[in-house]
């Protein structure tokens, strides 16, 4: 009977050592337990944290991205903007340019029609221009004797013998633009020459001293490279129109008052001896 | 001393100061003008120049005699020459560069072109 009771005490023994190791294998998962569900709670608070961070991000590239879409069109814009206004500068600038040109050809004509009193170096001075300025081949100068109511030629450039020396006021398309006072240049091509007519000028221009015509300049044919009237050519007509006239109206009266002069001084040295 | 110093050869005041004019729109630049051919090599044997620019038909001496002395003689050979003229035919043009000109410009000038022309030979320097 003891020998049984002390076999069961140990089975009731061995009973509660296998059940305390239960119990202790028990606690123990439940702490492994615990700590995994806090590691799991602080992995997804991790990636909960970790989603908003990487949206964040890319709104915000977005939005710059955005920003330096808008900015390039701008920088886009203000470029072609720039572009067109450095075209309008360039083209202004040749523009400046080309007056500037015409307006040293214009002074240096007007300068040198000034620079003389006498008559011959006048007409030299206004050959000349018409000839390097203008490109003009043939052509002459006429001045008209009020008395006799003609043109004469007083100088001429590259005209063959069969010239007119002197024409009528009224008479012909130098003798009318002459007697108007109205400058004439003829229609169409100026290069497209069947002959020259020595009465049918490509232009003509009353030499004016205000509304009173001395004389007249006619243009018969241009320079081979001369293919065309430009504007700065109309300007030096105008200008010739004026300059020209007052230059050679003044040379004259200079000469004539310098022979004038002699004479008397002559007169007076011969009173003098007496 | 200017930077470039040229040589003007023409009997016409009213051109010699058109071209003196432009080229004097050059930074830096001094124009000597001569009449004719004689006293353009009197003023080449004084004074150095980068470019000679001379008319054809002129008295005592043309532009073209001017532009074979020059070619010929050691001392100025090396100039750049250019021809400012109204003979404009394809022929004259022809002629003058086989003398050695440089350069030929009909006239009457546009000064664009002339200054073009100028700073082409000057190296796009001017």
């Amino acid at each position: 009977m003891d020998k049984e009771g002390g076999a069961i005490s140990k089975k009731v023994e061995d009973f509660l050592q296998v059940f305390k190791k239960g119990e202790e294998f028990t606690q123990e998962l439940l702490k492994e337990n615990e700590k995994l569900r806090y590691k799991v709670a602080k992995l997804e608070e991790l990636t909960k944290y970790s989603d908003r961070d990487g949206t964040f991000k890319v709104h915000t590239l977005e939005e710059r991205i955005k920003f330096l879409e808008e900015e390039n069109k701008n920088l886009s814009d203000r470029y072609r903007e720039v572009e067109e206004e450095n075209k309008d500068f360039a083209n202004r600038y040749v523009e400046v340019e080309a007056e500037n040109n015409n307006l040293a050809n214009l002074y240096v004509a007007s300068y040198q029609l000034h620079s003389t009193l006498d008559f011959g170096e006048s007409l030299k001075i206004i050959l000349e221009i018409v000839m390097n300025l203008i490109g003009a081949e043939e052509f002459s100068i006429m001045m008209l004797d009020e008395k006799t109511n003609e043109l004469t030629i007083v100088a001429n450039e590259g005209m063959g013998n069969e010239q007119r020396t002197s024409i009528k006021l009224g008479e012909g398309t130098i003798g009318k633009a002459c007697k108007s006072g109205e400058s004439y240049y003829r229609e169409g091509d100026p290069t497209d020459l069947a002959g020259i007519d020595y009465t049918h000028p490509l232009v003509c221009i009353p030499l004016k001293i205000k509304e009173h015509v001395i004389g007249v300049i006619s243009i018969y044919k241009l320079l081979v490279q001369k293919q065309a009237f430009s504007n700065v050519d109309y300007e030096m007509f105008t200008m010739l129109a004026g300059h020209a006239a007052t230059a050679l109206f003044s040379s004259k009266l200079y000469s004539q008052s310098e022979r004038k002069l002699t004479t008397i001084q002559s007169f007076l040295d011969l009173l003098k001896e007496k | 001393m200017p930077d470039y110093n040229f040589l003007v050869v023409e009997d016409s005041p009213t051109m010699r100061q058109l071209i003196s004019f432009a080229l004097k729109r050059i930074p830096g630049s001094k124009v000597v003008e001569a009449n004719d051919g004689i006293d353009a090599l009197k003023k080449l044997s004084t004074q150095k120049f980068d470019i000679i620019l001379t008319d054809i038909n002129m008295p005592i001496m043309d532009g073209l005699k001017l532009v074979s002395m020059v070619r010929n003689d050691p001392s100025h050979k090396g100039i750049p020459i250019i021809i400012i003229t109204t003979e404009g035919a394809d022929e004259d043009r022809k002629r003058g560069l086989a003398l050695g000109a440089n350069a030929y410009i009909p006239k009457p000038i546009q000064t664009a072109d002339l200054l073009n022309v100028v700073n082409q030979i000057l190296g796009g320097k001017a």
